[in-house]
């Protein structure tokens, strides 16, 4: 435990440094990975822990960043104030829609969850709201500059306010799914029925892990949303929520950790596949999904815990 | 009247593309009970297949059977090679494998043959016969009806149709008396897969050809499996007909051609939730 905690402080310490040593496009893609992790963690919330499938976890990101930029476009809300506007706002959500998921398990959720990441860049589309959403075109934010003068420029203070965001959120997560609610989704997720008899109260913790999850992912769409400074309703097409269920799972399915390899990966994998040809990333992220599923189930944080228990006892 | 009834035919059109999706969705239902995710990335494959025939000079028809064929090995194979080794793993991983099947044919689509919109020819005549529906339209309605008939006679009255409908309802019987139920698995993979191509090549003159332009149908299809009743192929095809009518007429009068998806989205869990089985399913009862 001890070594862990060390490890947490050499790990923040590293994060708190790389800003001052990469370029700025490089810290931006840092602030990027942050706000995955988050992201991540919110899925991970859902479909690792409580069992549930989401492939519609980029409407609630979307929903998440328009939540922000509308609030900073029209009402001219501070960039950090969005933040709980846009969690709660995708809690409520999110807990609405986890409500008749209830009665759907497995694939069928797993559909129902397809259904609404493919019509989400339609909805936001609509024109009735474009008189918020900018329609089609979208809505450009400034980006945020740092406060009191601190010596840092934009991107570097927009890194720090997100790793501070970051910590917070898996700080919460971490006691959350660590105590006696995430043993209850996990119970869940095993099985449904003896949870039950053991007196914990499916439908409210399934549709309460429903609006956490999504909550964890707004709040990453609207730090997105102000890194990006821009939202558009086809950056949230279906994709985007493959492009999270491929990091969970291979960055590792119930897993705290994992949200951040899986983030990496996303991330900084299709940056590099991208030289080879436009359509390459996909290509890459299929395969690491059938690989991982065949061959490493639990992900590269299994493979991590793995390789430390057998340091551990040689 | 006449603008309605021209909504109506049309989307009889399109409800039969969505009708053989919806067949082939749940043609591999009925036989492993999982939903296949890449069918209509399948099913586009397919008809990228039949496009580079037609552009080597091959004639329509005859591409079109060859295109069939294709897929049928196809559907075997991605059976036998991807699916089949996590047959019995939980319902996340093979929801996983499903959706990595689907971008990877999706991206291999896109590096062979580019994301710009390709025309594909359609087999029937150009000239309007009909005041309210184009050949294509009629055209390819009959083609879904003429599926739809071979599959019954198929599954009703030839030996190999009976031996798949009992892998299907009861593997450890059929197994006891015989059938070799995992090749029937894959066989249902393969008809799956040649129904899909000939719905994609039955949408593709009228969506253009591209990568993506699957995924809206898919969508439809889904919810036409879905009202039909996901273990019923005569609800599939019925709901593909009714969900056709249902976005086209909503499109047109209701809600406008915007959130046509939404349609889809809104069928989809209101048929989950108040009737799960759908129209013509079974109810299934299970045992804890």
């Amino acid at each position: 435990m001890k070594r862990n905690i060390f490890l947490i402080f050499l790990l923040l310490a590293v994060a708190c440094a790389l800003p001052f040593l990469v370029s700025n496009y490089r810290t931006f893609q840092l602030t990027l990975v942050l706000v995955y992790a988050i992201a991540l963690l919110g899925l991970n919330i859902l479909t690792g822990y409580s069992g549930q499938i989401s492939l519609g976890h980029g409407a609630f990101y979307a929903l998440g960043a328009y939540c922000a930029a509308i609030l900073m476009d029209k009402a001219g809300v501070p960039y950090w104030a969005t933040l709980p506007a846009a969690g709660a706002v995708c809690f409520v959500a999110g807990f609405l829609f986890g409500l008749p998921a209830l009665r759907l398990e497995g694939l069928y959720l797993a559909l129902a969850t397809f259904a609404l990441g493919v019509a989400m860049p339609q909805l936001l589309k609509y024109h009735h709201l474009e008189k918020w959403t900018g329609g089609v075109q979208g809505i450009v934010i400034p980006k945020p500059e740092a406060p009191l003068g601190l010596p840092v420029n934009a991107d570097q203070w927009l890194y720090f306010f997100t790793l501070f965001v970051t910590l917070v959120m898996f700080v919460l997560g971490w006691n959350l799914l660590r105590g006696r609610v995430g043993r209850a989704l996990t119970a869940i997720r095993d099985h449904a029925i003896a949870a039950e008899a053991m007196g914990v109260h499916n439908a409210l913790y399934k549709s309460t892990a429903f609006g956490v999850s999504a909550l964890y992912t707004g709040v990453a769409g609207a730090l997105g949303a102000i890194a990006v400074q821009f939202v558009a309703p086809d950056s949230f097409n279906i994709f985007l929520s493959i492009v999270f269920l491929v990091g969970i799972v291979v960055g590792g399915l119930a897993s705290i950790s994992g949200a951040l390899y899986g983030a990496l990966f996303i991330q900084f994998v299709p940056n590099i596949a991208d030289e080879i040809s436009k359509a390459a990333p996909w290509a890459v992220f299929g395969i690491f999904m059938i690989g991982f599923v065949y061959l490493m189930p639990t992900g590269v944080a299994g493979a991590v815990r793995l390789l430390l228990a057998r340091r551990r006892t040689p | 009247m006449d603008a309605f009834l021209h909504q109506v035919l049309a989307g009889l059109a399109t409800g039969g593309i969505y009708a053989s999706l919806a067949l082939a969705l749940v043609m591999i239902y009925q036989a492993t009970h999982l939903v296949n995710f890449a069918q209509g990335e399948m099913a586009m494959f397919a008809t990228y297949l039949a496009w580079s025939l037609l552009n080597a000079g091959v004639p329509y028809w005859p591409a079109f059977l060859l295109t069939i064929g294709i897929a049928f090995v196809g559907g075997i194979l991605i059976e036998r090679v991807v699916v089949r080794p996590v047959e019995s793993s939980p319902v996340l991983a093979i929801v996983v494998v499903f959706i990595a099947l689907l971008v990877i044919l999706n991206s291999v689509a896109g590096w062979i043959y580019t994301y710009t919109l390709k025309s594909f020819p359609s087999p029937f005549p150009q000239q309007a016969a009909f005041k309210y529906m184009s050949p294509h339209e009629i055209g390819a309605i009959g083609i879904t009806l003429v599926v739809l008939a071979a599959l019954y006679v198929f599954f009703r009255f030839t030996p190999l149709g009976l031996a798949m409908r009992a892998a299907a309802q009861n593997p450890e019987s059929a197994r006891l008396v015989g059938i070799r139920v995992g090749w029937m698995l894959a066989l249902g993979w393969g008809l799956a897969a040649a129904i899909g191509a000939v719905a994609g090549m039955m949408v593709a003159p009228i969506v253009y050809l591209d990568p993506n332009m699957m995924g809206g149908v898919l969508l439809y299809a889904f919810a036409a499996a879905l009202v039909g009743g996901i273990d019923s192929p005569g609800g599939a095809v019925l709901g593909g007909f009714l969900v056709g009518v249902l976005e086209n007429v909503l499109g047109a009068f209701v809600i406008g051609n915007e959130l046509k998806l939404s349609v889809a989205l809104v069928l989809i869990v209101g048929v989950l939730l108040v009737r799960p089985s759908g129209f013509f399913g079974r109810v299934h009862v299970t045992r804890v």
